[in-house]
């Protein structure tokens, strides 16, 4: 803000205070007040008496502030943080597409921000058409007819999807026990796989970075419940045997899952239902624009085939005439979550489908893989791509030959990348790629935005080569350098309490 | 780097004999691999462990590498040192950073583990 | 509506550095007969000003708590959200990050995070709490997942008294065989304690109960919780946050685990999600507890920071040995009742739970006085109680809403048992006149 120099202040008066680092607790005085209960207009109670014997002795240590005190502490955390309206957001596999801002007040409509799950079905008919709404068009974009809104993030699709195949299999008198995962595979999935009871089986990548078809063929028998695998892949390519390899998933008697990660690629272009697959999963938070929230809330719709529609966990949106109305089905596996799905979000995806419309989904998926590919274009004789064909709206870069040559580690690279106001790809994801970097530029980006980040990367290398400790000790301009994290756990320290002030 | 007087199995364990007890660490090579380690889980005392099996869990801040016996037997001993100060195995991965002592079963089992050049030459094989 | 920034002029410039001359090229990959020959069939686009309409006349048909006053909770709240909740949420630099794994530019979210897991351990007397979690729903399912892993036993006892919701959704997860479940039914609106004492054995990881129950009333905590260490299980209690101002903390009744339902601080009710499930526990159980957490420690220059730490528990390192597959918390609503807990600070939550406690008694007694409501139930309650209705359940509630009422929630819609029972919430914002007029109402029934 300031035009004049920096270089005054001292240390006792420092010219700026530490964005961050103290905590709201230490804010504020004994006295400070932000928001007061009212005054009370029915006959007081004694607690104690009334809570038989339960009433809080000692009050909790909570911050005492005013409302400025408030104001100015979050802000100066949010101008510590790095979002999507900051700069580029490059992170491979998560989608970080600009969140439209009419998503944000539609969600805040009090029409569908203070209704409570249990009120009457006819007092709700509008948000329950918005949900038949978001059902019916994600069936339409997964190819796959039946959508439960519940799940409240992709993971906990993942689980509602393999419990809805568990309880399929079993009702046709044939449970199995075990799931094939390939290696590229996201974490969540070997970790929904054990949490549902069956045991995971990986399944190697070919050289073309998709399924190796014969391992997959040899692993494939009767007591394989599903196949997870994620289309596009976890490397950014579309997988081509894609028809073969749920083909041979079927012969055994086994169901095709599909993680969604990464339908930002092919909305228009190709649905999962038509590639085979018997369920899916879709983060409303990657493809639909919802926003991240600093780690959620997200949300997992799980789309099905008609065979498992009467597995999904209850209640579905149901329509009849003009009437919406809720309903569990019939051998439903029961709920997996309380109330209706996170419905907050649900509006905010609703919203992102109705301002596009269908022609703007392919448009945006479109969009989406030509520029990722064209990234790739202005990167690759710098930076070695792990699968050197076309791909999908991600790809996955190795930093291993500048290790080698440099011993800059892609950590350092991602280090780096925070000085120059870019946050940096996945990395070290998938694990089958030596030091990775993932790269989504997701299609919200502008030409010059992705030539810059081409640029920047460039030169990253470049310094790698002249100046490999500058990079080990990046970041430089950062609201905090590296972190101790090896400290972080053996000194856990993990809540502020009043003790450790009088301490 | 690797003591001679010491034996080494495939998954990077090393075994100090002292009568019929083995002393079990981890190797130099695997120490550096895993980079700081921050917690080390180990068994109990009278737990018995088999050849090939897990024994506990080695963690660095972003990676976790189970412990596999190299030898069978029963657990006599934990170095109870590491709850504490896990970074041993870092700094003196075959002296204060040992792991476990196991009195071991079959003595047979550790004449068939690797002396120090056998196993240098299993990393070499290995890079 | 478009947010494609990229014109058609660098369109053309994209392609032919790509060296495709098409984009369809790009997609040729997908094999023929899984390509999709045909537009998706979904409504037309729409402009911001016809969208908005849109939404505005989808909301205006939901009779929404400004139009009509409610009775409803059974586990999500109608509380006031002061105005600085939302300023702060709605900062883009909160709501549009990700997941804090670049600490360096995450610091607010990672800070705020920390903070807030400072306040649940203040409210819960715990000693760590997880980032957050779903739902209350949720946390209560990884606590039982939890306890069988700290005990490494298999079986856990549930009081029927717990949210029904939460109990089934337990059993879906553990559907498979992983662990078992016993219920103990309810008697008299609380967990029956001499059958939780008959359920108890040596298998028994965790007895886990709600207080309030799903019932409004207040459990025997003491009991269970010495019950349940005696049988060498851990204590689990769902709590509820907003009335931890004035009931004691469930650390003092020996909980091992607390999870609970965090909407009401500071979250809107949205139709029940999203939510924001609270799990805290103690330290010597750490490294079995599920979810994302948030430490502090110092960078290289020895400046304060925060990091996401213990990482090594969770999916994307462990894989298949996770303590859950859990990837998300909820932060933005964690960043919500950080700040709400900021705002009304202790005294203020204390004033909230007092109004609260007062005027669901104030009403309890009317209804009560009426003649056409009853008590059921004996044991003391907080800002929620169940009465029996001495007639139609759906008739009455009917009536009541076109007089502008939701006048509570059927139990009877939960279980057979409870038919005839209605739930009502009370808040902070339910005024004497509006208590009343309500009262009123029900006495010409």
């Amino acid at each position: 803000m300031s035009t004049f120099s920096n270089a005054g202040g001292s240390a006792e008066v420092p010219m700026h205070e530490p964005l961050t680092g103290t905590l709201i607790f230490e804010r504020g005085a004994a006295e400070s007040r932000c928001v007061e209960a009212p005054p009370l207009d029915v006959p007081a109670v004694s607690l104690d008496a009334v809570l038989g014997g339960r009433a809080r002795s000692v009050p909790p240590a909570l911050p005492h502030v005013t409302e400025v005190d408030i104001a100015r502490h979050y802000e100066h955390l949010a101008s510590a943080n790095f979002g999507v309206d900051s700069g580029f957001y490059p992170l491979g596999s998560c989608t970080m597409k600009y969140n439209p801002k009419i998503d944000e007040q539609a969600c805040r409509l009090p029409g569908f921000a203070r209704i409570h799950p249990y009120q009457p079905e006819e007092t709700v008919q509008g948000a329950l058409e918005l949900m038949w709404g978001l059902q019916e068009a994600l069936a339409e974009v997964a190819g796959l007819p039946v959508v439960t809104l519940q799940p409240a993030a992709g993971a906990h699709g993942e689980l509602t999807a393999l419990l809805t195949i568990r309880a399929y299999h079993t009702a046709n008198g044939d449970p199995r026990a075990k799931v094939l995962v390939p290696d590229s595979a996201h974490g969540t999935n070997p970790a929904t796989v054990a949490m549902c009871g069956y045991q995971v089986v990986q399944i190697p990548s070919d050289e073309r970075g998709g399924v190796d078809l014969e391992a997959l063929r040899a692993a494939l028998d009767t007591d394989v419940a599903a196949l997870m695998l994620t289309n596009p892949n976890t490397v950014g390519l579309f997988d081509e045997n894609i028809l073969a390899i749920t083909e041979a998933v079927h012969a055994v008697g086994a169901l095709a899952y599909c993680d969604g990660a990464n339908l930002n690629a092919i909305m228009g272009k190709s649905r999962p239902g038509d590639m085979g697959f018997d369920a899916m999963h879709i983060n409303l938070h990657k493809t639909f624009a919802t926003p991240h929230g600093g780690g959620g809330p997200g949300a997992g719709p799980v789309a099905v085939t008609e065979p498992l529609a009467s597995y999904l966990p209850g209640p579905l949106v149901a329509r009849d005439g003009e009437m919406f109305t809720l309903s569990t089905p019939e051998h439903s596996i029961g709920r997996v979550r309380s109330f209706l799905g996170n419905f907050g979000v649900l509006v905010r995806a609703y919203t992102y489908i109705r301002a596009v419309g269908g022609e703007g989904l392919r448009e945006i998926s479109e969009q989406a893989v030509l520029s990722a590919n064209y990234l790739k274009a202005l990167l690759e004789d710098a930076w070695p791509v792990a699968y050197d064909r076309t791909c999908m709206h991600e790809f996955v870069m190795s930093g291993g030959p500048l290790r080698k040559a440099t011993g800059v580690r892609t950590l350092d690279v991602a280090k780096r990348l925070l000085d120059y106001g870019i946050h940096p790809p996945t990395v070290y994801f998938p694990l089958i790629v030596e030091e990775a970097l993932m790269v989504e530029p997701t299609e919200t980006e502008g030409k010059a935005t992705l030539d810059r980040f081409a640029a920047v990367l460039r030169l990253i290398a470049e310094e790698a080569q002249a100046d490999p400790d500058l990079l080990h000790g990046a970041p430089y301009t950062t609201p905090v350098r590296r972190l101790d994290e090896a400290a972080a756990v053996k000194n856990a320290d993990l809540a502020w309490r009043p003790e450790d002030v009088e301490a | 780097m690797y003591p001679k007087e010491l034996k080494y199995d495939r998954e990077h364990e090393w075994v100090r004999m002292d009568g019929d007890v083995a002393t079990i660490g981890i190797s130099d090579f695997a120490q550096d691999q895993l980079g700081e380690v921050v917690y080390v889980d180990l068994p109990s005392v009278g737990d018995v462990v088999s050849t090939g099996e897990s024994f506990g869990e080695v963690e660095s801040v972003k990676s976790v590498s189970e412990l596999f016996s190299p030898v069978s037997g029963e657990i006599v001993e934990v170095n109870s040192e590491l709850d504490d100060a896990p970074e041993l195995v870092n700094n003196d991965s075959y002296g204060d950073g040992w792991m476990i002592k196991v009195k071991v079963d079959n003595l047979s089992e550790v004449d068939a583990l690797m002396d120090a050049d056998s196993y240098e030459a299993y990393l070499a094989e290995e890079a | 509506m478009r947010f494609i920034p990229v014109t058609c002029e660098e369109q053309a410039e994209m392609l032919a550095r790509v060296g495709a001359r098409s984009v369809d090229e790009l997609f040729s990959d997908i094999p023929e007969d899984a390509r999709l020959a045909r537009p998706l069939t979904l409504p037309e686009p729409m402009s911001e000003i016809a969208l908005a309409a849109h939404l505005e006349s989808l909301a205006g048909r939901d009779l929404d708590g400004s139009r009509v006053v409610s009775f409803l909770g059974a586990g999500i709240y109608d509380h006031y959200v002061p105005a600085i909740v939302d300023a702060v949420v709605s900062k883009p630099a909160f709501f549009t990050a990700y997941t804090p794994y670049q600490p360096e530019v995450s610091q607010g979210t990672l800070q705020a995070v920390y903070e807030f897991q400072s306040m649940i351990c203040q409210l819960t007397g715990m000693e760590v709490s997880n980032a957050s979690m779903y739902d209350g729903a949720a946390a209560f399912t990884e606590a039982a997942l939890m306890a069988a892993r700290v005990t490494k036993r298999d079986k856990v006892v549930v009081s029927g008294a717990v949210h029904p919701e939460w109990r089934e959704t337990l059993a879906t997860y553990v559907e498979s065989g992983t662990l078992e479940v016993v219920e103990v039914p309810a008697a008299g609106g609380v967990t029956d304690v001499s059958a939780v004492g008959e359920a108890l054995d040596e298998r028994t990881a965790a007895v886990l109960v709600s207080s309030p129950t799903f019932y409004g009333t207040l459990e025997d905590l003491a009991s269970l919780g010495a019950l349940a260490h005696d049988a060498g299980a851990l204590f689990v209690v769902a709590t509820d946050p907003l009335l931890l101002g004035v009931l004691e903390p469930p650390a003092a009744y020996g909980a091992d685990i607390v999870v609970g339902e965090g909407q009401a601080l500071g979250n809107a009710v949205s139709f029940g999600g999203p939510g924001l499930g609270l799990f805290a526990c103690r330290k010597a159980h750490i490294r079995q507890m599920p979810g994302r957490v948030a430490g502090k420690t110092t960078d290289v220059d020895g400046r304060t920071g925060f990091v996401l730490t213990f990482s090594t528990r969770e999916q994307h390192i462990r894989r298949e040995k996770a303590t859950s597959n859990i990837c998300s918390n909820h932060a933005l609503n964690a960043l919500a009742a950080g700040v709400y807990l900021a705002a009304v600070g202790a005294e203020g939550l204390a004033g909230i739970g007092e109004a609260c406690v007062a005027k669901a008694h104030y009403l309890e007694a009317a209804l009560v006085g009426t003649g056409h409501f009853e008590r059921v139930f004996d044991a003391p309650f907080a800002r929620e109680f169940a009465l029996r209705y001495g007639g139609d359940v759906a008739a009455m509630q009917r009536h009541m809403l076109e007089r502008g009422f939701l006048a509570g929630v059927d139990l009877g819609r939960f279980a057979a048992d409870d038919a005839g029972f209605v739930l009502f919430a009370v808040t902070e914002r339910h005024t004497r006149e509006v208590l009343d007029r309500f009262v009123e109402e029900v006495s010409a029934l």
